[in-house]
């Protein structure tokens, strides 16, 4: 009987860290956005999200006999803009072209796309990627190739299997809601020269893209909707050798994944180089539970998609005098925004992060723009107002809170007519409709309390409640001063200032200050 | 030319006089429509010119018209009036087959654009007409449901792809028909049964709702029995659709007047060197001449010039067509309309399309399916469909030069007369060679008309004058193709069709 | 050109989703070559600095505003289909991830 010969174990991975010492990574980043448009790429059919199966479609986009697609206004202008936002330039003269092949989530067995004339080429993106271990951030600037047009497929889904995937699957079910919503491709340059940076800088990149893309509104960008697709290539090369062979995975579906992607397909290629393996061109599949990638269709024979240019539509000319147009409504880029007003505001990254993790950034700005000192905004805003609005089930901007109401908070606590904790009280009446900030306090008797006899009495009565405790002050214990001090604050409703009142005391039982 | 009133012979008048009659209340939309039922019951099992008719709507359509014109509401110039759609042409809830296996027994949720004006006009629809599968064809041979037989000899073929709605017109089933034209599958047809097509300046007529063949080439239009007939139904069909992205956004030239005004004097007619000669059998020779003669003789100047690109045209023409045709047809895989073969237990995705496909499709279709891949293919695009495009620009330029030194162009339509069915069949380059006059004019998208000039001394079949003016020019075909079917039909006291052998 | 061979014709079929039989192979081999040498002419025409037309008309920026409109509802979209199951449209297995 002769043993088996053959080995049939996958080859193992090498750690990460290790593969970077021996290898450079290629990074290639294909991210489609769909856009948010009211109706589909070249027909009319409504896009929203979510609706009964095979309810949004019509002769265009099912592609019955004798169709024919007519471009939507909208989708041109929203890629010109968002080419514009990547620095890139907008070309005098274009066309689509059809990609040729056979699958049924594709109507038409072609797909209306761009070849070799995209709308917009040759931009970049200078994106801010954080350092390991909270060392700071670096800015690498991402080389864009293109970002062209084109139109989404249907959706399948796998029937029969044991899983819901393709494989094992019996048949499969088409949807073609989706089929004919406008897509833009954004195309990376090769990333080169980011050693062990790579995971982080594809989800950095992918983060900022997202960023833009809201800021221009024309896609809600969840990718967790499929509404923002990024697809990863990566090859590994030797120091000084030419690029290897690259990979691409897809089914990459949240920021991690593609930083989890990027750095287990690293660690994978790097596994198959040390044994002397070569990389298969293939497509493969990142799989979220266990966090690494299995091949999918091979790429060995690639597909002949037989481009020609797409005679059923007319070439797309923008107009340069309209191009300038748009740019001038290009917001500004939101790392490049965020940095400065951390700058301008006095905070570091970190705590620019949670405001924009907190959605209230800008909120804040517009705050700090009429008038509000940053650090009062910031603290307002990402403390109990977002509290508030997480508890009410809404969002922060929708709390009828303007920043002249925080400026006005901000006063009165100033002059000692409020504190903090009433402070929290008067919002509350703000935001129920029980008018601005002076009226609530006039209104709900929210005044501190300043007038010392009536504090004092306050004291007397506190310390005639606990004499331990005033025996242990007036022995010098002075920390014990907190517990009066608490007792005042509780009989005076929170409306006492506590600094005042333990001064007070303290003057009252003349003992001094430790 | 007739503008008497009614006779008895319903089938035998023009849509002009059958309009006319109707709007006066001579005659009912009903008893036109039936009389055309009636003819179509007689002839067309040998004919065989339709593949569906629609005689219940079509007669509902007449009683709608009878209706309003009792009523006193305003009727189209074509109200009324029956007509012959080539079966490309979707038409909501009517079989449309395309000549094709793979579509038997769709039927379309919606219309195309062509459908809705008709309807719009009151124009009433018989049925659908026979045609090459998918328009690839001159002989209407290779559709899928059997020839369709030319009128003159039922032994011959009526051209194509368009051959039912010429054989419709040419049998008095109509007297109206719309065809499709991509290399010549309006005009072709019209040369060999003795009746007048024509093709728009592309872009003229929307394409939306016509199963797409070549995309950059196809082009719906007007068949009829006299020039006039064909303008009126040029009127009503063309004009801008947002629908495609390909159509004029511009008035459409005033056919109808021009046909009226009939008059080629002063006008400059430009013999193409390359669209005559050896190609073209003696009898169609002879026939173009004695046209060329009557152009003369009716005040026009004949000039020659010289297209020398036109000898690439047919290569051009057969590598474009295939490239676009191939992708248009990619969509019928038994998937969500259409003809499914091969589903099972067994079955994958890919197994079933290729299946379907093999079963659904015919041998033309086939071929030029894979010619059309094959040009495309990645190594190839350059040399084949590349090239092709380039050539296409030389031919267009050849036609902008002509058109500086006249103001139409004129060749015979077809370089012979009907032949009989079976003769080309085997031999896919003969039959191509059929539209070696034609294909010229759908490369560089300008306008063309065939109208026919006589019969051959050889055979007695009817011969064909094409035509040509320049692109968003389609008035310049009338004017010239009515003085010279006015001229004829001032030499022979009657319309050419008259001639045709009894059915 | 070198000539178009039966297994030519079958890489074609593959791509264009034809399933042909043998005798096919051979017999549309044969007649393609023919008409692709016929057709090859056009390499014939010196054309480098000509530019190719994809369209006939010089149309440009032919587009449609941003609005939706009901298109079919599903019963008539998946009217002509050849298998339908939960409002979807019932296709073979798929052996092909893509």
């Amino acid at each position: 009987m002769s043993a088996s010969t053959a080995s049939t174990k996958p080859t193992s991975t090498v750690p990460f860290d290790e593969a970077l010492t021996r290898y450079e990574p290629v990074l290639g980043l294909e991210v489609h956005v769909e856009l948010g448009t009211e109706s589909k790429m070249f027909c009319a059919c409504p896009t929203a999200f979510g609706a009964e199966p095979n309810t949004q479609v019509c002769p265009v986009c099912l592609a019955l006999p004798g169709t024919l697609p007519v471009i939507n206004s909208a989708a041109v202008e929203s890629i010109i803009r968002m080419g514009l936002a990547l620095n890139c330039t907008i070309v005098e003269w274009c066309r689509m072209a059809r990609k040729n092949y056979f699958y049924p989530d594709m109507p038409k067995n072609y797909q209306i796309s761009q070849y070799d004339e995209p709308i917009c080429v040759d931009g970049y993106l200078d994106v801010v990627v954080p350092l390991p271990d909270g060392e700071g951030t670096t800015t690498v600037r991402v080389g864009i190739e293109r970002v062209h047009l084109e139109e989404d497929t249907g959706k399948l889904t796998h029937a029969g299997g044991a899983t819901g995937r393709i494989h094992g699957a019996d048949y499969s079910l088409v949807d073609y809601n989706r089929a004919g919503i406008p897509l833009v491709e954004i195309v990376t340059k090769p990333i080169t020269d980011t050693g062990a940076l790579a995971p982080a800088v594809a989800k950095a990149y992918v983060a900022e893209l997202r960023d833009i893309m809201r800021g221009l509104g024309v896609s809600d960008v969840k990718m967790e909707e499929g509404s923002l697709r990024c697809d990863a290539n990566v090859s590994l090369n030797r120091p000084g050798d030419e690029w290897g062979t690259r990979t691409e995975t897809k089914n990459v579906n949240s920021l991690r994944s593609v930083e989890r992607a990027v750095r287990s397909e690293i660690e994978r290629q790097a596994g198959v180089l040390d044994t002397g393996g070569r990389i298969t061109q293939e497509t493969r599949h990142f799989h979220e539970d266990t966090g690494v990638t299995t091949p999918g269709r091979s790429k060995e024979q690639a597909e002949d998609y037989r481009y020609f240019p797409e005679p059923d539509l007319v070439p797309i000319a923008p107009d340069a005098a309209w191009v300038e147009q748009l740019r001038a409504t290009i917001p500004e880029q939101p790392s490049i925004r965020r940095a400065r007003l951390a700058q301008d505001w006095g905070i570091g990254a970190f705590e620019m992060e949670s405001l924009v993790n907190a959605g209230v950034l800008q909120l804040v700005e517009t705050s700090v723009e009429e008038g509000v000192e940053p650090d009062a905004a910031r603290k307002w805003w990402a403390g109990e107002l977002l509290r508030v609005a997480n508890e009410r089930g809404v969002e922060p901007q929708d709390l009828p809170v303007a920043p002249g109401d925080i400026k006005r908070v901000e006063e009165l606590i100033a002059a000692g007519t409020i504190n903090d904790k009433l402070a929290r009280s008067v919002f509350d009446g703000i935001i129920s409709g029980e008018g601005d900030a002076d009226a609530v306090v006039a209104a709900r008797g929210l005044t501190v309390v300043s007038d010392d006899s009536a504090l004092l009495a306050a004291i007397e009565q506190a310390l005639a409640d606990q004499p331990d405790v005033a025996e242990k002050i007036r022995g010098g214990k002075v920390a014990a001063a907190g517990a009066i001090v608490g007792a005042v604050m509780k009989a005076t409703r929170g409306q006492a200032d506590a600094g005042k009142v333990r001064t007070l005391l303290l003057d009252h039982l003349g003992v001094a200050e430790a | 030319m007739p503008t008497s009133p009614i006779d008895a012979d319903l089938i035998r008048q023009s849509a002009t006089v059958l309009a006319a009659a109707i709007a006066a209340g001579e005659v009912s939309s009903r008893e036109v429509v039936q009389a055309h039922l009636d003819r179509i019951g007689e002839v067309d099992e040998a004919v065989h010119a339709f593949l569906h008719v629609t005689a219940h709507e079509a007669l509902e359509t007449a009683d709608t018209v009878d209706a309003k014109r009792a009523a006193g509401d305003p009727l189209g110039p074509l109200a009324g009036v029956p007509l012959a759609l080539k079966d490309v042409l979707a038409m909501r809830g009517v079989p449309t087959t395309c000549g094709s296996r793979i579509l038997e027994g769709w039927r379309p949720p919606y219309d195309a654009t062509v459908v809705e004006r008709l309807r719009d006009a009151d124009v009433v629809i018989l049925g659908k007409t026979n045609m090459d599968e998918f328009a690839m064809g001159s002989s209407t041979e290779h559709s899928a449901f059997g020839p369709t037989r030319n009128p003159w000899d039922l032994d011959r073929i009526p051209g194509g792809s368009g051959g039912g709605s010429a054989a419709a017109v040419a049998a008095f089933e109509a007297p109206l028909a719309i065809g499709t034209d991509t290399g010549g599958s309006i005009r072709q047809p019209a040369a060999v049964t003795g009746t007048v097509g024509v093709k728009p300046t592309y872009g003229g007529v929307s394409r939306y709702g016509l199963v797409a063949l070549a995309s950059s080439l196809d082009q719906a239009g007007p068949c009829a029995r006299t020039v006039l007939d064909a303008a009126h139904l040029h009127a009503v069909i063309a004009g801008h659709d947002p629908r495609d992205s390909t159509s004029i956004d511009a008035a459409v030239p005033d056919v109808i007047a021009a046909a009226q005004r009939a008059d080629v004097r002063g006008m400059r007619v430009g013999l193409v060197r390359q669209l005559d000669g050896e190609g073209y059998a003696p009898g169609v020779r002879q026939r173009f001449a004695e046209a060329v003669e009557i152009l003369t003789h009716l005040g026009a100047e004949i000039v020659e010039v010289d297209c020398p690109h036109f000898e690439y045209a047919l290569g051009a023409y057969y590598l474009i067509l295939p490239s676009e045709a191939s992708s248009n047809l990619a969509r019928f895989d038994g998937m969500r309309y259409g003809l499914r073969s091969g589903d099972g237990s067994d079955a994958s995705v890919e197994s079933v399309m290729s299946a379907t496909r093999e079963a659904g499709f015919g041998a033309e279709v086939k071929r030029r399916i894979m010619l059309g891949t094959y040009a495309l293919s990645s190594g190839y695009y350059d040399a084949y469909y590349g090239q092709a495009q380039k050539v296409r620009t030389l031919i267009r330029r050849d036609f902008d030069a002509a058109f500086d030194k006249a103001d139409v162009l004129i060749s015979p339509t077809a370089p012979t007369t009907a032949f009989r069915l079976g003769e080309k069949l085997d031999d896919p380059l003969a039959m191509y060679l059929n539209d070696i006059a034609t294909i010229p004019v759908n490369l560089a998208g300008n306008a063309a008309m065939s109208l026919p000039i006589g019969l051959s001394p050889d055979d007695g079949l009817p011969v064909g004058l094409q035509i040509m003016a320049p692109a968003m020019a389609d008035d310049r075909l009338y004017l010239a193709g009515a003085a010279v079917e006015g001229a004829l039909y001032d030499r022979w006291g009657h319309l050419l069709i008259e001639e045709a052998p009894a059915l | 050109m070198s000539a178009i061979t039966p297994n030519d014709v079958a890489h074609l079929a593959r791509l264009a989703r034809l399933e042909l039989t043998a005798d096919e192979l051979d017999h549309y081999a044969a007649q393609l070559d023919v008409i692709v040498s016929s057709v090859a002419r056009v390499s014939e025409v010196a054309a480098d600095d000509v530019p190719p037309t994809s369209h006939p008309l010089p149309l440009v920026n032919v587009t449609r505003p941003d609005v939706a409109r009901p298109g079919l509802g599903a019963a008539d979209a998946l009217a002509g289909a050849p298998a339908v199951e939960d409002d979807r449209f019932r296709v073979p297995r798929i052996l092909d991830q893509d």
